[in-house]
């Protein structure tokens, strides 16, 4: 066991959770308190000693999952035999399933050939309906040997044997009759109110069904490749880490909602920060107050709240298609915490200029805002390919009067001016004239200044360029400025 | 060397103290027993705080009962509650100790006037810093207290980071010095609960000293048991109902989801007025319970009923 744990330890830490020697004793010591056999008990036990962000559960699941499996299968196989003897033909029978798979290429042994296919769809939507966590187990089961057709051997995640599984079964048309024994008997007005919670209800029931059959793929996948190399396959990065530029649409929305605690986060951050700064001038007339109650001696001196000046951003995103998420992820932070600075104004351009100040006034919910400006904005000027240098010309001859000392210019994009001119004069232009001029390049470092990026000709002009390709680094950013 | 033994050799609490519990699920009859609906990881953390003498750190949304947690474990163990509120700006005369001036300044003025007009120094200065003296905080008085007790430091994230290490002594070795008096070690050993809004990120030290527990928002079926439970009046069919729209509404994105307290102000609404059903326009009248921006209610109010507000 204690091997084990070493191994998933390493799994975690090899995944970006950090995992201090203390917590694994910790973990060690939670394992030898409680039952091992009662799972959701080690689960919650191993996540209370070693995780200590939530953000980090989904990677931790994941890797419990994989290097666990094999102990709910001998626990089920343990129950299964201190069952009643019906329990035992079907123990049987996935036995010799399992035998089958291992010999051959996993065609199916003579397990998966005991039920047709409409069985297995009824027997499924009976699990479903009454809630029987074992039935949906075995139908599971069953349906992995059926449809999923696993090859041994193969060094993959299983998401392809998932999609096939499931979509043997049809789960819409199980959501839609899942949705009618929700709605009860007589016929539901659509837009409703029943209709919309039996959709749920349905929808919420039909999520069982892929978790089932994804913990079966996965457990059989441990058995055929062994759990580190299958966690390998899967691991995935913490929503801090993720890289911009190219998530996927599932990583989107986990960073959408990693970004409304990070702004509060850092706008708490910043405001204490400015606070404590530095401390302002003494206070006489509360000093004295305060003295009065040890008898006229001020042994608290009481001081001015200090009021520093806050900086002015100007934002200028590149927000054609390559960089479109970056810009949008950047823009919702700088606005979420706008008022930790004196003002806030955004322009947004592709190869047109348009400024996007006016789409969050009045506008409480910056994630609105942002989406205005991509349908609204007017950017493209000729073919909506980024040109930098236009931009920049267009940026200057409408707005560098408005940049002042106390300004903080930030452009953000990947510098990848499809061969036009850079026009580089404007940012030394904006140096000149502002506190700061930023770069961000949501790239890694290593393709800057390659095809038609043009990096180095606008660095030397800037006061720094940032390699930018994760919330933690943009955090780390946004920080530091204000 | 168990757990138990390393923490109490040190403070020579010879004593071994019998586990609070036997199993996480004791713990969650016992939550039960006292209205509040635990699920497996709840139970275990407090299981496993009270097996490795560790303090709980409890993040979560606001109103899914962090708070009530310590207040449960309080009344199930008939502990005594002792709760230290975190603000900015709170520092060890407000959290510990502080020695009482005026009290002292009282004693100094009353020695050189009188009779007995010159008390020796020595004398003086025994008497002036004696316990007598000193005003006990929430964490002193939970480390000296005798009785069983339960520490609950309400929204750590407040304070400041170097405020935090004032923590770490007591979290970890259960003792308090001051620099007068000497060490006060603790005589019995409270269960401590630290909760946590999120607004900051923790030190690594605090979070390494403490074991985890995050209380996210709870499913449709418990959801509907802690209703049934802490809502008296409320019918079956009702609380299925409240806790399957509150799923429907936290599905959406909402600027602020409702929690599982607005979930029971709404349904003591609904037992007020009478109801035993839900019914469309029940939820169109009472929908600024649980949701708070007008945003919101719009918002919901057309996807639950499919029509504009």
């Amino acid at each position: 066991m204690l091997d084990l744990l070493g191994e998933f330890v390493a799994e975690l830490r090899a995944a970006g959770i950090p995992v201090s020697t203390t917590e694994h004793l910790d973990a060690a010591r939670a394992l030898v308190a409680i039952d091992l056999l009662d799972r959701p008990v080690m689960k919650a036990a191993l996540a209370a000693t070693m995780v200590k962000d939530e953000a980090h559960y989904p990677v931790f699941d994941t890797a419990f999952e994989i290097y666990f499996a094999m102990i709910d299968a001998a626990a089920t196989d343990a129950d299964g035999e201190l069952d009643a003897l019906e329990e035992a033909s079907r123990e049987q029978g996935r036995a010799d399933g399992q035998r089958g798979r291992g010999r051959s290429q996993g065609r199916g042994g003579g397990a998966s050939g005991d039920v047709s296919a409409e069985e297995l769809a009824a027997m499924l939507v009976r699990a479903l309906l009454e809630r029987d966590e074992a039935l949906l187990a075995d139908v599971a089961r069953q349906a992995v040997n059926r449809y999923a057709g696993l090859e041994p051997g193969r060094p993959v995640g299983g998401t392809y044997y998932l999609y096939r599984t499931l979509r043997n079964l049809d789960l819409d048309r199980l959501q839609r009759m899942l949705e009618q024994a929700a709605a009860g008997q007589g016929p539901v007005a659509p837009g409703s109110l029943t209709e919309r919670l039996a959709r749920d209800e349905a929808a919420a029931r039909v999520e069982l069904v892929k978790r089932a059959v994804e913990a079966e793929i996965r457990r059989r996948l441990v058995e055929d490749r062994g759990a580190a190399a299958l966690a390998r396959s899967v691991r995935k990065p913490l929503p801090e880490d993720i890289d911009v530029m190219h998530a996927t649409r599932d990583e989107l929305a986990q960073l959408n909602r990693a970004l409304v605690p990070l702004s509060r986060k850092m706008a708490v951050r910043l405001a204490r920060k400015r606070r404590k700064g530095h401390r302002g001038s003494l206070d006489l007339r509360r000093t004295v107050r305060h003295s009065m109650s040890t008898g006229g001696v001020p042994i608290t001196p009481v001081f001015k709240p200090p009021r520093p000046a806050k900086p002015e951003i100007f934002v200028i995103a590149d927000v054609s298609g390559s960089v479109a998420s970056f810009a949008r992820f950047t823009l919702l932070l700088v606005h979420a915490i706008s008022s930790q600075f004196r003002k806030v104004r955004s322009f947004v351009f592709v190869d047109g200029l348009d400024e996007a100040t006016r789409f969050f006034e009045n506008q409480s919910d910056p994630a609105v805002a942002v989406n205005r400006i991509n349908t609204e904005a007017d950017v493209v000027w000729v073919d909506g390919h980024s040109d930098y240098g236009r931009a920049l010309t267009l940026f200057h001859e409408r707005f560098a009067q408005d940049v002042s000392r106390r300004t903080s210019v930030l452009v953000l994009g990947d510098a990848r001016n499809n061969y036009h001119a850079p026009e580089a004069w404007v940012l030394a232009d904006l140096r000149a004239r502002a506190r700061a001029v930023y770069w961000l390049n949501p790239e890694p470092r290593s393709y800057w200044d390659s095809g038609d990026s043009i990096v180095s000709a606008y660095a030397p002009y800037c006061n720094d360029v940032v390699e930018c390709r994760t919330l933690r680094q943009l955090e780390h950013f946004v920080g530091a400025l204000a | 060397m168990t757990p138990h033994d390393q923490v109490t050799d040190p403070l020579g609490l010879d004593h071994v103290r019998a586990p609070r519990f036997d199993s996480p699920d004791e713990v969650g009859a016992a939550l039960a027993a006292n209205r509040y609906l635990a699920d497996a990881s709840i139970a275990s953390a407090v299981f496993l705080a009270d097996r490795l003498i560790k303090p709980v750190l409890v993040e979560g949304p606001a109103g899914t009962g962090k708070t009530q947690l310590a207040k449960t474990v309080a009344e199930a163990l008939g502990a005594r509650l002792i709760r230290l509120q975190c603000y900015e700006g709170l520092d060890e005369s407000k959290a510990l100790y502080e020695w009482n001036y005026r009290k002292q300044l009282l004693r100094i003025q009353a020695g050189q006037s009188g009779e007995d007009a010159h008390v020796d120094w020595h004398e003086l200065e025994g008497d002036i810093f004696s316990s007598e003296f000193l005003l006990t905080r929430p964490l002193l008085e939970a480390i000296s207290a005798t009785e069983p007790v339960v520490l609950l430091v309400d929204e750590v994230d407040r304070v400041e980071v170097e405020t935090e290490a004032l923590l770490l002594e007591i979290l970890s070795e259960y003792q308090v010095s001051i620099p007068e008096l000497g060490t006060v070690t603790a005589t019995q050993l409270p269960m401590v609960f630290l909760t946590s809004n999120n607004t900051r990120e923790l030190s690594e030290a605090l979070k390494r000293r403490c074991l985890y527990l995050h209380i996210g928002y709870p499913d449709v079926e418990r959801e509907r048991a802690i209703v049934l439970s802490r809502v008296p009046g409320v019918t079956s069919a009702l609380a299925t109902r409240i806790a399957e729209v509150v799923r429907t509404l936290r599905g959406l994105d909402l600027r602020k989801a409702p929690s599982v307290s607005e979930t029971l102000d709404w349904a003591r609404t609904l037992v007020i007025l009478g109801r035993s059903e839900l019914g469309e326009q029940d939820v169109a009248e009472t929908l600024h319970v649980l949701l708070k921006y007008q945003s919101d209610i719009d918002k919901a109010t057309k996807e639950l009923l499919g029509k504009p507000a």
